[in-house]
Protein backbone atom coordinates (compact mmCIF):
# COMPACT_ATOMS: atom_id res chain seq x y z
CA UNK A 1 0.00 0.00 0.00
CA UNK A 2 1.32 3.21 -0.98
CA UNK A 3 -1.23 5.66 0.20
CA UNK A 4 -0.83 7.38 3.33
CA UNK A 5 -4.61 7.43 4.30
CA UNK A 6 -5.97 4.13 5.38
CA UNK A 7 -7.96 2.50 3.54
CA UNK A 8 -11.88 2.79 5.35
CA UNK A 9 -10.87 7.05 5.09
CA UNK A 10 -9.87 6.75 1.33
CA UNK A 11 -13.38 4.96 0.66
CA UNK A 12 -14.70 8.11 2.16
CA UNK A 13 -13.09 10.87 -0.02
CA UNK A 14 -14.12 12.52 -3.87
CA UNK A 15 -11.78 10.44 -5.84
CA UNK A 16 -12.40 6.74 -4.31
CA UNK A 17 -16.38 7.97 -5.59
CA UNK A 18 -15.34 9.15 -9.14
CA UNK A 19 -13.26 6.46 -9.47
CA UNK A 20 -16.03 4.11 -8.95
CA UNK A 21 -18.02 6.33 -11.44
CA UNK A 22 -15.46 6.25 -13.93
CA UNK A 23 -15.02 2.15 -13.46
CA UNK A 24 -19.20 1.81 -14.02
CA UNK A 25 -18.72 -0.48 -10.49
CA UNK A 26 -21.61 2.02 -8.76
CA UNK A 27 -24.10 4.05 -10.39
CA UNK A 28 -24.28 7.33 -7.99
CA UNK A 29 -27.67 7.70 -9.34
CA UNK A 30 -29.08 4.10 -8.27
CA UNK A 31 -31.30 4.58 -4.60
CA UNK A 32 -30.96 8.33 -5.00
CA UNK A 33 -33.53 9.61 -7.56
CA UNK A 34 -37.00 7.73 -8.26
CA UNK A 35 -35.28 5.27 -10.54
CA UNK A 36 -35.97 1.52 -9.76
CA UNK A 37 -33.09 -1.05 -9.73
CA UNK A 38 -33.36 -3.70 -12.59
CA UNK A 39 -33.95 -6.90 -11.18
CA UNK A 40 -32.31 -10.40 -12.55
CA UNK A 41 -34.52 -12.57 -14.11
CA UNK A 42 -34.76 -15.44 -11.53
CA UNK A 43 -37.17 -18.79 -12.26
CA UNK A 44 -37.46 -21.67 -10.21
CA UNK A 45 -37.01 -25.14 -11.69
CA UNK A 46 -40.69 -26.13 -12.08
CA UNK A 47 -41.47 -22.93 -14.06
CA UNK A 48 -38.67 -23.38 -15.96
CA UNK A 49 -39.86 -26.84 -16.98
CA UNK A 50 -43.54 -25.07 -17.26
CA UNK A 51 -42.04 -22.81 -19.73
CA UNK A 52 -40.30 -25.52 -21.65
CA UNK A 53 -43.18 -27.55 -21.94
CA UNK A 54 -45.45 -24.99 -23.33
CA UNK A 55 -43.21 -24.12 -25.82
CA UNK A 56 -42.60 -27.56 -27.11
CA UNK A 57 -46.20 -27.82 -27.57
CA UNK A 58 -46.73 -25.02 -29.04
CA UNK A 59 -44.04 -26.06 -31.87
CA UNK A 60 -46.29 -29.23 -32.05
CA UNK A 61 -49.08 -27.65 -32.77
CA UNK A 62 -47.75 -25.56 -35.48
CA UNK A 63 -45.27 -27.67 -36.62
CA UNK A 64 -46.19 -31.27 -36.31
CA UNK A 65 -42.80 -32.61 -37.65
CA UNK A 66 -43.67 -36.20 -36.76
CA UNK A 67 -46.84 -36.49 -38.82
CA UNK A 68 -46.16 -34.13 -41.64
CA UNK A 69 -43.44 -35.66 -43.80
CA UNK A 70 -43.82 -32.74 -45.82
CA UNK A 71 -43.09 -30.43 -43.39
CA UNK A 72 -40.15 -32.07 -41.82
CA UNK A 73 -38.24 -31.98 -45.20
CA UNK A 74 -39.50 -28.02 -46.03
CA UNK A 75 -37.36 -27.68 -42.66
CA UNK A 76 -34.34 -29.75 -43.61
CA UNK A 77 -33.66 -28.11 -47.28
CA UNK A 78 -35.05 -24.53 -45.57
CA UNK A 79 -32.22 -24.44 -42.80
CA UNK A 80 -29.75 -25.55 -46.05
CA UNK A 81 -31.01 -22.93 -48.48
CA UNK A 82 -30.93 -20.22 -46.21
CA UNK A 83 -27.26 -21.09 -45.37
CA UNK A 84 -26.36 -21.10 -48.92
CA UNK A 85 -28.24 -17.52 -49.73
CA UNK A 86 -26.79 -15.67 -46.76
CA UNK A 87 -22.98 -16.95 -48.33
CA UNK A 88 -24.17 -15.58 -51.73
CA UNK A 89 -25.30 -12.72 -50.58
CA UNK A 90 -22.01 -11.72 -48.75
CA UNK A 91 -20.15 -12.62 -51.55
CA UNK A 92 -22.17 -10.62 -54.41
CA UNK A 93 -22.11 -7.88 -51.51
CA UNK A 94 -18.54 -7.70 -51.48
CA UNK A 95 -18.04 -8.34 -54.69
CA UNK A 96 -19.61 -5.02 -55.76
CA UNK A 97 -18.06 -2.98 -52.44
CA UNK A 98 -14.57 -3.59 -54.47
CA UNK A 99 -15.59 -2.33 -57.63
CA UNK A 100 -16.92 0.97 -55.49
CA UNK A 101 -14.41 4.22 -56.81
CA UNK A 102 -11.88 5.27 -54.05
CA UNK A 103 -13.22 8.03 -51.78
CA UNK A 104 -12.23 11.05 -52.70
CA UNK A 105 -11.07 10.27 -56.05
CA UNK A 106 -11.07 13.53 -59.07
CA UNK A 107 -13.14 11.33 -61.52
CA UNK A 108 -15.72 10.21 -59.30
CA UNK A 109 -19.07 9.98 -60.66
CA UNK A 110 -20.64 12.23 -58.09
CA UNK A 111 -18.05 15.05 -59.36
CA UNK A 112 -19.90 15.92 -62.18
CA UNK A 113 -21.45 18.98 -64.25
CA UNK A 114 -25.28 18.58 -61.84
CA UNK A 115 -24.41 20.27 -59.14
CA UNK A 116 -22.99 23.42 -60.90
CA UNK A 117 -25.94 23.35 -63.20
CA UNK A 118 -28.50 23.65 -60.01
CA UNK A 119 -26.32 26.65 -58.65
CA UNK A 120 -26.22 28.44 -62.31
CA UNK A 121 -29.30 27.93 -63.94
CA UNK A 122 -31.59 26.92 -60.99
CA UNK A 123 -33.61 30.42 -60.39
CA UNK A 124 -33.53 30.75 -64.42
CA UNK A 125 -35.43 27.60 -64.75
CA UNK A 126 -37.51 26.54 -61.95
CA UNK A 127 -38.17 30.44 -61.08
CA UNK A 128 -37.16 29.47 -56.94
CA UNK A 129 -35.36 31.67 -55.14
CA UNK A 130 -34.56 28.76 -52.79
CA UNK A 131 -32.31 26.70 -54.80
CA UNK A 132 -33.24 23.61 -52.14
CA UNK A 133 -36.88 23.91 -53.32
CA UNK A 134 -36.51 23.97 -56.92
CA UNK A 135 -34.15 20.73 -56.68
CA UNK A 136 -36.35 18.82 -54.77
CA UNK A 137 -39.84 19.71 -56.14
CA UNK A 138 -38.78 20.10 -59.72
CA UNK A 139 -35.99 18.75 -61.12
CA UNK A 140 -36.25 15.80 -58.36
CA UNK A 141 -40.09 16.10 -58.21
CA UNK A 142 -39.99 12.00 -58.91
CA UNK A 143 -38.05 11.47 -55.35
CA UNK A 144 -40.78 13.50 -54.02
CA UNK A 145 -43.64 11.75 -54.68
CA UNK A 146 -42.56 8.80 -53.79
CA UNK A 147 -41.43 10.08 -50.29
CA UNK A 148 -45.15 11.66 -50.27
CA UNK A 149 -46.30 7.86 -51.45
CA UNK A 150 -44.26 6.67 -48.56
CA UNK A 151 -46.14 8.95 -45.80
CA UNK A 152 -49.51 7.32 -47.26
CA UNK A 153 -48.90 3.85 -47.40
CA UNK A 154 -47.23 4.21 -43.54
CA UNK A 155 -50.82 5.75 -42.68
CA UNK A 156 -52.19 2.80 -44.58
CA UNK A 157 -49.94 0.19 -42.69
CA UNK A 158 -50.97 2.04 -39.19
CA UNK A 159 -54.74 2.22 -39.77
CA UNK A 160 -54.30 -1.85 -41.10
CA UNK A 161 -52.46 -2.34 -37.68
CA UNK A 162 -54.16 -0.05 -35.14
CA UNK A 163 -57.34 0.17 -36.03
CA UNK A 164 -60.66 -0.78 -33.69
CA UNK A 165 -63.81 -1.52 -35.54
CA UNK A 166 -66.40 0.33 -34.12
CA UNK A 167 -69.13 -2.00 -36.01
CA UNK A 168 -70.91 -5.19 -34.36
CA UNK A 169 -70.31 -8.04 -35.57
CA UNK A 170 -68.69 -12.17 -35.18
CA UNK A 171 -65.41 -10.28 -34.89
CA UNK A 172 -66.11 -7.57 -32.99
CA UNK A 173 -63.36 -6.16 -30.27
CA UNK A 174 -65.24 -5.18 -26.98
CA UNK A 175 -63.02 -1.75 -26.56
CA UNK A 176 -64.15 0.33 -23.39
CA UNK A 177 -64.41 4.10 -24.93
CA UNK A 178 -65.06 5.81 -21.67
CA UNK A 179 -61.60 4.97 -20.11
CA UNK A 180 -59.86 6.40 -22.95
CA UNK A 181 -59.95 9.83 -21.46
CA UNK A 182 -59.55 9.07 -17.37
CA UNK A 183 -55.78 8.72 -17.26
CA UNK A 184 -54.36 11.57 -18.68
CA UNK A 185 -55.06 15.70 -18.08
CA UNK A 186 -59.03 16.24 -19.27
CA UNK A 187 -60.39 19.86 -19.16
CA UNK A 188 -56.76 21.13 -17.62
CA UNK A 189 -57.97 25.34 -17.72
CA UNK A 190 -54.07 25.94 -18.12
CA UNK A 191 -53.31 24.07 -21.36
CA UNK A 192 -57.05 24.80 -22.45
CA UNK A 193 -55.84 28.39 -22.59
CA UNK A 194 -52.81 27.93 -23.69
CA UNK A 195 -54.03 26.23 -26.61
CA UNK A 196 -57.08 28.07 -27.38
CA UNK A 197 -54.01 31.12 -27.47
CA UNK A 198 -51.11 29.16 -29.49
CA UNK A 199 -52.98 26.97 -32.04
CA UNK A 200 -54.03 29.48 -34.44
CA UNK A 201 -50.36 31.41 -34.67
CA UNK A 202 -48.77 28.16 -34.71
CA UNK A 203 -51.32 27.05 -37.79
CA UNK A 204 -51.05 30.27 -39.35
CA UNK A 205 -47.38 29.93 -39.32
CA UNK A 206 -47.79 26.03 -40.84
CA UNK A 207 -49.46 27.69 -44.15
CA UNK A 208 -47.14 30.69 -43.74
CA UNK A 209 -43.44 28.13 -44.14
CA UNK A 210 -45.64 25.96 -46.70
CA UNK A 211 -46.28 29.08 -48.75
CA UNK A 212 -43.02 30.64 -48.88
CA UNK A 213 -41.42 27.38 -49.64
CA UNK A 214 -40.11 28.45 -52.90
CA UNK A 215 -39.08 31.58 -51.79
CA UNK A 216 -37.09 31.20 -48.24
CA UNK A 217 -36.63 28.11 -46.02
CA UNK A 218 -39.37 26.12 -45.03
CA UNK A 219 -41.59 24.15 -48.01
CA UNK A 220 -44.46 20.88 -47.55
CA UNK A 221 -42.56 18.71 -44.93
CA UNK A 222 -41.71 21.36 -42.36
CA UNK A 223 -44.85 23.53 -43.03
CA UNK A 224 -46.87 20.60 -42.56
CA UNK A 225 -45.19 19.60 -39.77
CA UNK A 226 -45.83 22.41 -37.72
CA UNK A 227 -49.63 22.01 -38.67
CA UNK A 228 -49.59 18.74 -37.94
CA UNK A 229 -48.34 19.60 -34.31
CA UNK A 230 -50.71 22.39 -33.72
CA UNK A 231 -53.82 20.26 -34.87
CA UNK A 232 -52.16 17.47 -31.78
CA UNK A 233 -51.86 20.84 -28.91
CA UNK A 234 -55.62 21.60 -30.30
CA UNK A 235 -56.56 17.55 -29.26
CA UNK A 236 -54.73 17.37 -26.38
CA UNK A 237 -56.45 20.39 -25.16
CA UNK A 238 -59.63 19.98 -25.81
CA UNK A 239 -60.46 16.10 -26.76
CA UNK A 240 -61.87 14.17 -29.47
CA UNK A 241 -64.86 15.27 -29.20
CA UNK A 242 -64.19 19.08 -30.23
CA UNK A 243 -61.38 17.40 -33.44
CA UNK A 244 -63.81 14.95 -34.81
CA UNK A 245 -66.35 18.12 -35.54
CA UNK A 246 -63.52 18.83 -38.55
CA UNK A 247 -61.47 16.21 -38.75
CA UNK A 248 -62.72 12.54 -38.81
CA UNK A 249 -61.12 9.11 -40.61
CA UNK A 250 -63.33 10.28 -44.00
CA UNK A 251 -61.59 13.88 -44.18
CA UNK A 252 -58.21 12.37 -44.30
CA UNK A 253 -58.62 9.96 -47.45
CA UNK A 254 -60.15 13.07 -49.15
CA UNK A 255 -57.64 15.48 -48.12
CA UNK A 256 -54.67 13.00 -49.02
CA UNK A 257 -56.35 10.89 -51.97
CA UNK A 258 -56.88 15.01 -53.48
CA UNK A 259 -53.46 15.78 -52.73
CA UNK A 260 -51.50 12.87 -53.99
CA UNK A 261 -53.26 12.80 -57.13
CA UNK A 262 -53.10 16.59 -58.05
CA UNK A 263 -49.42 15.43 -57.08
CA UNK A 264 -48.96 13.13 -59.44
CA UNK A 265 -51.36 14.30 -62.12
CA UNK A 266 -49.35 17.86 -61.81
CA UNK A 267 -46.40 16.26 -62.46
CA UNK A 268 -47.46 13.67 -64.83
CA UNK A 269 -47.61 16.52 -67.45
CA UNK A 270 -44.19 17.45 -66.95
CA UNK A 271 -42.67 13.81 -66.92
CA UNK A 272 -44.96 13.66 -70.22
CA UNK A 273 -43.50 16.84 -71.99
CA UNK A 274 -40.16 14.92 -71.02
CA UNK A 275 -38.94 16.62 -67.70
CA UNK A 276 -37.21 18.77 -69.95
CA UNK A 277 -38.05 22.08 -69.40
CA UNK A 278 -39.97 22.23 -73.38
CA UNK A 279 -42.00 25.07 -73.15
CA UNK A 280 -45.08 24.54 -71.59
CA UNK A 281 -48.53 26.46 -70.70
CA UNK A 282 -47.33 26.91 -66.81
CA UNK A 283 -45.79 30.11 -66.52
CA UNK A 284 -42.97 30.39 -64.18
CA UNK A 285 -43.25 34.02 -62.73
CA UNK A 286 -41.40 36.47 -61.63
CA UNK A 287 -38.73 35.23 -59.19
CA UNK A 288 -39.45 36.32 -55.80
CA UNK A 289 -43.54 37.15 -55.93
CA UNK A 290 -45.47 34.03 -54.38
CA UNK A 291 -47.22 33.41 -57.05
CA UNK A 292 -44.38 32.20 -59.07
CA UNK A 293 -42.37 29.20 -60.16
CA UNK A 294 -44.69 27.41 -61.77
CA UNK A 295 -45.76 24.25 -60.19
CA UNK A 296 -43.48 24.47 -57.01
CA UNK A 297 -46.67 26.27 -54.81
CA UNK A 298 -48.64 23.62 -55.47
CA UNK A 299 -46.85 20.60 -55.06
CA UNK A 300 -45.65 22.28 -51.74
CA UNK A 301 -49.23 22.57 -50.48
CA UNK A 302 -49.94 19.18 -51.29
CA UNK A 303 -47.08 17.65 -49.63
CA UNK A 304 -48.10 20.07 -46.70
CA UNK A 305 -51.54 18.78 -46.55
CA UNK A 306 -50.28 15.17 -46.47
CA UNK A 307 -48.00 15.80 -44.06
CA UNK A 308 -50.16 17.37 -41.48
CA UNK A 309 -52.66 14.85 -42.11
CA UNK A 310 -50.46 12.16 -41.57
CA UNK A 311 -48.51 13.24 -38.27
CA UNK A 312 -52.33 13.73 -36.55
CA UNK A 313 -53.34 10.42 -37.82
CA UNK A 314 -50.34 8.79 -36.46
CA UNK A 315 -51.28 10.43 -33.14
CA UNK A 316 -54.98 9.74 -32.98
CA UNK A 317 -54.39 5.59 -33.91
CA UNK A 318 -51.57 5.40 -31.22
CA UNK A 319 -53.81 7.46 -28.86
CA UNK A 320 -57.13 5.71 -29.28
CA UNK A 321 -57.28 3.23 -32.53
CA UNK A 322 -60.04 4.82 -34.62
CA UNK A 323 -61.31 8.13 -34.86
CA UNK B 1 -22.01 56.25 -33.25
CA UNK B 2 -19.07 54.12 -32.06
CA UNK B 3 -19.54 54.28 -28.48
CA UNK B 4 -23.22 53.60 -28.57
CA UNK B 5 -22.60 50.38 -30.91
CA UNK B 6 -20.06 49.51 -28.17
CA UNK B 7 -22.48 50.11 -25.63
CA UNK B 8 -25.44 47.84 -27.26
CA UNK B 9 -22.57 45.46 -27.84
CA UNK B 10 -21.54 45.46 -24.04
CA UNK B 11 -24.60 45.28 -23.02
CA UNK B 12 -25.99 42.67 -25.44
CA UNK B 13 -22.71 40.48 -24.15
CA UNK B 14 -23.68 40.97 -20.69
CA UNK B 15 -27.05 39.53 -21.24
CA UNK B 16 -26.22 36.50 -23.17
CA UNK B 17 -23.63 35.86 -20.12
CA UNK B 18 -26.67 36.01 -17.39
CA UNK B 19 -28.23 33.89 -20.03
CA UNK B 20 -25.22 31.25 -20.21
CA UNK B 21 -24.92 31.45 -16.07
CA UNK B 22 -28.88 30.70 -15.49
CA UNK B 23 -28.48 27.57 -17.87
CA UNK B 24 -25.11 26.55 -15.76
CA UNK B 25 -27.11 26.79 -12.49
CA UNK B 26 -30.20 24.81 -14.31
CA UNK B 27 -27.56 22.00 -15.12
CA UNK B 28 -26.03 21.97 -11.81
CA UNK B 29 -29.82 21.75 -9.95
CA UNK B 30 -30.91 19.18 -12.67
CA UNK B 31 -27.85 16.69 -11.56
CA UNK B 32 -27.83 17.65 -7.93
CA UNK B 33 -31.53 17.70 -6.70
CA UNK B 34 -32.82 14.01 -5.82
CA UNK B 35 -36.63 14.48 -6.59
CA UNK B 36 -38.53 15.40 -9.61
CA UNK B 37 -40.59 17.85 -8.90
CA UNK B 38 -37.69 20.06 -7.93
CA UNK B 39 -35.30 19.11 -10.63
CA UNK B 40 -38.46 20.07 -12.79
CA UNK B 41 -38.37 23.51 -10.64
CA UNK B 42 -34.28 23.71 -11.89
CA UNK B 43 -35.19 22.77 -15.34
CA UNK B 44 -37.95 25.26 -15.67
CA UNK B 45 -35.85 28.06 -14.55
CA UNK B 46 -33.62 27.85 -17.31
CA UNK B 47 -36.42 27.32 -20.30
CA UNK B 48 -37.66 30.23 -19.53
CA UNK B 49 -35.26 32.89 -17.57
CA UNK B 50 -32.32 31.65 -19.07
CA UNK B 51 -33.75 31.55 -22.58
CA UNK B 52 -35.34 35.08 -21.94
CA UNK B 53 -32.33 36.45 -21.18
CA UNK B 54 -30.59 34.51 -23.92
CA UNK B 55 -32.69 35.93 -26.91
CA UNK B 56 -33.09 39.69 -25.28
CA UNK B 57 -29.07 39.75 -25.46
CA UNK B 58 -29.47 38.26 -29.30
CA UNK B 59 -32.06 41.21 -29.73
CA UNK B 60 -30.05 44.10 -28.13
CA UNK B 61 -27.33 43.21 -30.01
CA UNK B 62 -29.20 42.78 -33.95
CA UNK B 63 -31.13 45.85 -33.25
CA UNK B 64 -34.58 46.52 -34.04
CA UNK B 65 -35.53 44.64 -37.35
CA UNK B 66 -37.53 42.12 -38.68
CA UNK B 67 -35.30 39.63 -37.41
CA UNK B 68 -35.66 40.50 -33.89
CA UNK B 69 -39.12 41.10 -33.76
CA UNK B 70 -39.16 37.07 -35.08
CA UNK B 71 -36.99 36.76 -31.59
CA UNK B 72 -39.10 38.75 -29.38
CA UNK B 73 -42.08 36.22 -31.02
CA UNK B 74 -39.87 33.32 -29.81
CA UNK B 75 -39.26 34.52 -26.46
CA UNK B 76 -43.37 34.73 -26.07
CA UNK B 77 -44.34 31.48 -27.75
CA UNK B 78 -41.31 29.55 -25.44
CA UNK B 79 -43.13 31.49 -22.16
CA UNK B 80 -46.28 30.09 -23.01
CA UNK B 81 -45.29 26.80 -23.97
CA UNK B 82 -42.61 25.44 -21.50
CA UNK B 83 -44.34 26.27 -18.44
CA UNK B 84 -47.38 24.69 -19.75
CA UNK B 85 -45.72 21.54 -20.31
CA UNK B 86 -43.84 21.84 -16.90
CA UNK B 87 -47.30 22.00 -15.50
CA UNK B 88 -48.80 18.93 -17.41
CA UNK B 89 -45.48 16.74 -15.91
CA UNK B 90 -45.92 17.81 -12.85
CA UNK B 91 -49.42 16.87 -12.67
CA UNK B 92 -48.69 13.65 -14.02
CA UNK B 93 -45.90 13.06 -11.55
CA UNK B 94 -48.42 14.20 -8.70
CA UNK B 95 -51.38 11.47 -9.94
CA UNK B 96 -48.76 8.63 -10.12
CA UNK B 97 -46.66 9.44 -7.70
CA UNK B 98 -46.38 5.77 -5.23
CA UNK B 99 -44.89 7.12 -2.22
CA UNK B 100 -46.58 10.72 -1.77
CA UNK B 101 -46.12 10.44 1.72
CA UNK B 102 -42.17 10.60 1.23
CA UNK B 103 -41.94 12.99 -1.18
CA UNK B 104 -44.37 15.78 0.22
CA UNK B 105 -47.27 17.04 2.19
CA UNK B 106 -50.70 17.84 0.99
CA UNK B 107 -51.63 20.92 3.09
CA UNK B 108 -54.46 23.40 2.97
CA UNK B 109 -54.21 26.82 2.74
CA UNK B 110 -55.15 27.07 6.52
CA UNK B 111 -52.79 24.78 8.30
CA UNK B 112 -49.60 26.59 5.72
CA UNK B 113 -50.77 30.01 7.38
CA UNK B 114 -50.90 27.95 10.99
CA UNK B 115 -47.66 26.60 10.28
CA UNK B 116 -46.22 30.07 9.34
CA UNK B 117 -47.73 31.90 12.49
CA UNK B 118 -45.70 29.12 14.74
CA UNK B 119 -42.78 29.58 12.72
CA UNK B 120 -42.80 33.52 13.17
CA UNK B 121 -43.43 33.12 16.29
CA UNK B 122 -40.70 30.60 17.44
CA UNK B 123 -38.48 33.14 15.47
CA UNK B 124 -39.40 36.47 17.15
CA UNK B 125 -38.91 34.55 20.75
CA UNK B 126 -35.43 33.18 19.60
CA UNK B 127 -34.55 37.12 18.57
CA UNK B 128 -36.16 38.27 21.80
CA UNK B 129 -33.69 35.81 23.83
CA UNK B 130 -30.59 37.45 22.13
Amino acid sequence: MSRKIPEEQYKKTRSYRLKQWLEGSKDPYLDQIEMKPQKDFKENKAQKEQRKAEKDRLFARIYDVEHNAEMRIFRKIYRIFSVLFCIFLVLMLLSAVSYLPTIGHAENPANNEVAARYIENGLQETGAVNIVTGMILDYRAFDTLGESHVLFIATCTVLILLRIDGKKGKNAVDVPMENDRTHEPKNDVILQTVAKILVPPIVIFGIYVILGGHLGPGGGFSGGAIIGAGLILYLNAFGFEKTERFFRASTYKKLSFTALACYSLSKCYSFYTGANHIESVIPLGTPGAILSSGLILVLNICVGVVVAGTMYTFYVMFRKGGY
Amino acid sequence: MAAIEWIRFLIGALLLLSGLAIFAIEMVGVFRFKYVLNRMHAAAMGDTLGIGFSLVGLIVMNGLNFTSLKLFFVIVFLWFSSPTSSHLIARLEVTTDEEPKKHYRRMTIDEVEKEMAARNENETEEMGEE
